[in-house]
């Protein structure tokens, strides 16, 4: 499957419209996809403008209604953008109207909670507003606001799927596994605390960079990791998470071009995307382990793509890599490997240790003694796993001891730590495995040694 | 220009020496030069350091206004930091707050500094 790739923010080539070739879902679709990353820019414009996020994205959401309604019949504007930033425009003219019109004006105070900003002058704002008015400033001021480290990482998270990805509230909820309208209120709360709180809508200068881009990246970054491993839960909501992670990562880079960090986090995203088709086994349901996996599935563009970035990155870091880089070195490793046995184990063992260096970290500790078993065997693997304190409770860490003592034929501790992993593990996709290989490692025993 | 409330904790087992009654309490070396720098920046509007929590006394009313004054010593629970004093400060918006408040001593010193937007109030 070839995705398509999202662009900045306003500069979304047309593609010619209602060729034959195109099936009905595949426009609308299309149709939707425009909505959602048109009305982004339209909301980081229009949020600028307004100095309110709430009134901003009410008044994003009527507008998106609308093209929802009118353009299946008219078809997408040959300017979506500026369609959506006048109708927008309008129906936040519309909400102050009506919210002005009220006995008490309190509504409208609450919508503007400057206190320089008043129902009058926010509509001279809006007569100013030009279309094409620094789109790209607009997007980073909105991406440093919703991922400002004053907010809860969640929230964080909540707000940059609702606002940048344009996501709908209801599947936004639906992946945090909350209701509709508990998520609505969260989404409300943040919001609130963005005004109150005095976060400010600007993009932070040259020397504040460094403090606030992990913050930004951290969101996409979360994001991601749900779509590799969602924490809980039988079947994977319905937002493609991985999808939006990527999305999201090329528009930063996009928008902040040559941050090495940011190249390193896309690579990685790329390397790990490129592996998924992989990763389900053909019967369904049970992950497949980076081991076991038919490479040949693998998506060579993606990790083309990925090693271009990579280069990049290390070129602009002169000399120092960030843990994001650290982490595209590591994906980088398998993905040029062309088997499990014939990776670079020194390597990627080298690679935990710098990241370890960066802070005790047990689940890294814990990955790089996995490389170790690859690289000296399964007693070193042992020792080194049972040196790490603290993943007592993870499941991971016992399933990594089974594999160790397997190699090893201590059988019977082997199961015993699978049992206490299975007793650990939540994710259904994790108990399948886990239940898999205590069958195969407690079956018949005349089995050949696998 | 937005107005916070910067909290000042610090560590129980590290209160500053409290002088006696009546006696002025010297700031140390830290906020002395925190100080130095913020007042000529107009960012404080008030501000006060205060006695150990043993010195406080709590009062709660029962039965509504009017009712019983229940007076008790000190504050309610044992904690690991403590309020130690406070300052309103005046700035354009929450990243500049946390620019200064990432240069109170406390910030540093083992404490923290929670910062709390200030309501507008009614006039």
């Amino acid at each position: 499957m070839t995705t398509p790739q999202s662009h900045p923010a306003g500069t979304t080539p047309r593609t010619p419209r209602g060729g034959a070739e195109e099936r009905p879902s595949a426009s609308a679709l299309r149709l939707e996809e425009t909505v959602r990353v048109e009305g982004a820019s339209v909301l980081a414009t229009l949020t600028r403008a307004l100095g309110s996020l709430q009134l901003a994205e009410d008044a994003v959401q009527e507008a998106a209604i609308a093209a929802l309604r009118a353009w299946p019949a008219s078809g997408i504007p040959d300017d979506p953008r500026a369609w959506l930033l006048v109708t927008a425009r309008n129906k936040a003219y519309d909400i102050l109207r009506r919210e002005s019109a009220r006995p008490s004006k309190e509504n409208a105070a609450a919508l503007l909670p400057h206190t320089e900003t008043t129902p009058d002058t926010a509509a001279m704002a809006l007569d100013q507003l030009e279309p094409d008015s620094s789109v790209r400033d607009d997007m980073l001021r909105l991406i440093f606001t919703c991922c400002h480290p004053a907010l809860a990482p969640e929230a964080r998270v909540a707000l940059a799927l609702r606002t940048l990805a344009g996501l709908e509230v209801a599947a936004i909820a639906r992946a945090f596994g909350v209701t509709e309208q508990t998520m609505a209120k969260r989404l409300v709360r943040t919001r609130q605390k963005i005004a109150t709180a005095g976060i400010p809508y600007k993009v932070p200068d040259d020397a504040e960079l460094p403090e606030r881009l992990p913050a930004v990246l951290a969101v996409v970054y979360l994001i991601a990791t749900e779509a590799h491993s969602p924490s809980s839960g039988d079947s994977v909501a319905n937002i493609d998470y991985g999808r939006e992670a990527i999305r999201l990562a090329r528009l930063i880079a996009d928008l902040m071009p040559g941050e090495p960090e940011i190249l390193s986090l896309l690579a990685l995203l790329l390397f790990t995307s490129a592996r998924q088709p992989a990763r389900v086994s053909s019967g369904g349901g049970m992950p497949v382990l980076l081991a076991d996996q038919d490479r040949s599935l693998w998506e060579r563009g993606m990790i083309t793509e990925a090693v271009g970035l990579l280069n990049e990155a290390v070129r602009r870091s002169s000399g120092v890599a960030g843990p994001y880089q650290l982490q595209a070195h590591l994906a980088a490793c398998h993905a040029v490997a062309p088997t499990w046995a014939d990776t670079d184990w020194g390597r990627i063992v080298a690679l935990y240790d710098l990241m370890l260096e960066l802070g005790p970290n047990p689940a890294v500790a814990l990955n790089r003694a996995v490389a170790l078993g690859e690289r000296d065997g399964p007693a070193a693997m042992l020792a080194a796993v049972d040196a790490i304190d603290g993943l007592g409770r993870s499941h991971l860490w016992h399933a990594a001891r089974a594999d160790a003592l397997t190699r090893l034929d201590r059988r019977d501790e082997a199961a015993a730590a699978l049992r206490t992993a299975l007793d650990l593990a939540v994710a259904a996709p994790d108990r399948a495995l886990l239940t898999a290989r205590l069958q195969e490692l407690t079956g018949p025993r005349d089995d050949p040694p696998g | 220009m937005a107005v916070y409330a910067a909290l000042l904790y610090l560590p129980a087992s590290e209160y500053f020496e409290t002088p006696d009654p009546g006696v002025a309490h010297k700031p140390s070396d830290s906020f002395q030069q925190f100080m130095a720098e913020a007042i000529p920046a107009g960012v404080i509007k008030s501000g006060e350091a205060l006695y150990q929590p043993e010195m406080a006394t709590t009062i709660t009313v029962q039965g509504g206004k009017g009712g019983d004054a229940i007076v008790t010593d000190g504050p309610y629970a044992e904690a690991k930091e403590v309020l130690g004093g406070y300052f309103i400060i005046e700035v354009a918006d929450l990243d500049e707050a946390i620019k200064w408040a990432a240069k109170m001593p406390p910030a540093f010193e083992g404490g923290k500094v929670e910062l709390r937007p200030v309501l507008l109030r009614q006039r």
